[in-house]
């Protein structure tokens, strides 16, 4: 894809991006901050395609990047997941 | 797979990460969201998975790896260490875009100039965040000083090392073969991440770790442009958006520019400059004493600081709480946005003692109401209820946001002892009228507490 098309898609989602968290209470910013921990290991799906270089280098770089984005992903998905679990509401919470 | 069939998956994961982020505008909704934007990151990597040419014994490798750490962590890190982990995880981020970038660099042949800008973006700010991140953890775990580390020139240095990777950038793309520019550029990156955030501490960690959580999302977009991946620059964009609305959330609940909070080293502020405030007498109460007004009481605002963290006494506050409630009393929380260490982590503390979200009200909805309250019970809180930043124009705090403990009728301060806050500030709350110290550890107090309604 051309560059100005790249670029027109960045700004895009910038704006939109603003439009959203915008809207997440404060109470959730602590799991927001772990959720979008988890979406910046999308960086995970640049580096597999990398790993798979004939330079040795260059899969090495690539696979370290995988590691270290899939950290990222499951901890991050896993650990907001358990926040949020936690968050409960007064009326018939528990049902006690 | 072809590339087209894999870029219908990447819009699709687009649009779940984007679905899941809106379920995140509300508590009911926030876990199924997060569940959807799992679904989109499951969808692309399974599409990626299927295009051509991947070495799998690598990838599998890095998989289980990195899986298992993220699975471990996930499940261990305790509610109160959740900004380190977010430190350390932005950190992991800001590593994989620089070794994409890097990476990606060392297998083009014949680089395009644009093509090389994005690859330094992406090296340059996945370098110092993950630097930066890892001197955070240091700091938010305690590993080491959390204090501010201020030096004279300090700015003239950082804008020195932030020209001099551009002078690399300039240099290596004029002779992409030589590739010691780009080994410069890797080192002053890393260096540029640790001088950015040594004279940043205190207080300040809130904003330091929303500001490299927007950098890690930032660093993923660059990523993308370097390697032309349209799905990592709009996940990359989302983030970078969230973390800086979460940095001027924080800056503006302080009442101070970013700029103020990146370079002047808050906290080292000299008290002594300032008048002497209303310095009066300190009125200890026991636990005892503090039960009868508690019985009398019939509404209380319990007001939260990181001190509850440390004290881990989130639990036993619940446990108040429902003993407030059986004697008729109506308890609310109120959470300043930055109360402990990092944007929304009282909530998450509280929501772990089971209690429900509908309690904990902001700022700006207990202000008005504060009068009304017979009772406050600060724990471990301590610039966030400063009446300073409402009247004494020296403090350095003064025309921050506050919330105004003291005008509730009674003010109960539960504190290990007359140490300052934080920021290392006067509290004039504590001589107040109406206000009574509660010394010790917050969940033996608490204890006694709830001790004395049984």
């Amino acid at each position: 894809m051309d560059l100005i098309n790249l670029v027109f898609v960045f700004v895009l989602a910038i704006f939109l991006g603003f439009e959203l968290i915008n809207k997440v209470p404060s109470t959730l910013h602590t799991p927001l901050m772990s959720g979008s921990n988890a979406i910046s290991g999308i960086t995970l799906v640049g580096a597999l395609a990398l790993a798979g270089s004939d330079n040795e280098l260059v899969s090495m770089l690539g696979a370290a990047a995988v590691g270290f984005a899939t950290i990222n992903v499951i901890g991050g998905y896993m650990v907001t997941d358990r926040m949020l679990a936690m968050f409960k509401k007064k009326e018939g919470g528990d049902g006690k | 797979m072809s590339t087209e069939i894999i870029d219908l998956v990447y819009i699709v994961a687009a649009i779940l990460f984007i679905v899941g982020l809106k379920f995140l505008g509300s508590p009911a909704t926030a876990r199924k969201g997060n569940a959807i934007s799992s679904i989109g990151m499951a969808i692309a990597v399974i599409a990626t998975l299927f295009s051509k040419g991947l070495n799998f014994e690598l990838i599998i490798g890095g998989f289980v790896i990195g899986g298992l750490i993220g699975a471990v962590v996930a499940r261990k890190v305790e509610m109160t260490s959740m900004p380190e982990m977010v430190a350390l995880f932005n950190g992991f981020g800001g590593l994989a875009s620089l070794f994409v970038g890097w990476s990606v660099l060392m297998a083009t042949s014949s680089p395009e100039i644009f093509f090389l800008v994005t690859v330094f973006l992406s090296i340059l700010i996945g370098g110092l965040t993950f630097t930066g991140s890892l001197l955070a953890y240091g700091k938010l775990s305690e590993r080491i000083s959390g204090r501010p580390f201020v030096y004279a020139g300090q700015r003239i240095v950082n804008s020195g090392i932030l020209l001099a990777v551009l002078a690399c950038a300039v240099l290596f793309i004029q002779n992409p073969a030589d590739q010691n520019w780009l080994y410069l550029a890797v080192g002053l990156s890393l260096l540029l991440g640790i001088m950015f955030v040594l004279p940043i501490g205190g207080a300040d960690m809130p904003v330091v770790i929303s500001l490299l959580n927007s950098f890690s999302g930032i660093a993923a977009a660059a990523a993308g442009f370097a390697i032309g991946n349209i799905l990592l620059i709009v996940a990359g964009s989302l983030v970078g958006a969230s973390g800086i609305i979460l940095t001027s959330i924080m800056c503006k609940a302080m009442n101070r520019s970013l700029s103020n909070v990146l370079f002047s080293g808050f906290g080292t502020v000299s008290t002594s400059a300032g008048p002497v405030i209303e310095q009066g007498e300190v009125k200890p109460m026991s636990a005892d004493d503090a039960y009868y007004v508690l019985e009398a009481a019939s509404s209380v605002v319990v007001i939260p600081g990181y001190g509850m963290a440390v004290a881990q006494a989130q639990h036993v506050v619940k446990e108040l709480q429902e003993l407030l409630e059986h004697n008729g009393a109506e308890v609310v929380y109120a959470i300043h946005p930055v109360a402990g260490r990092m944007p929304g982590h009282m909530n998450v503390l509280l929501a772990e003692a089971d209690v429900p979200y509908d309690l904990l009200l902001e700022m700006d909805q207990i202000n008005p109401r504060m009068e009304t309250f017979d009772v406050a019970i600060i724990i471990g809180a301590n610039d966030v209820v400063n009446p300073a930043a409402r009247e004494v124009e020296s403090s350095p705090i003064y025309g921050m946001p506050v919330i105004n403990a003291d005008q509730a009728q009674t003010v109960f301060v539960l504190k290990r002892s007359m140490a300052s806050g934080f920021a290392g500030i006067d509290n004039p709350l504590f001589f107040k009228e109406n206000t009574r110290m509660l010394f010790g550890d917050a969940k033996e107090t608490l204890g006694n507490l709830v001790k004395a309604f049984d």
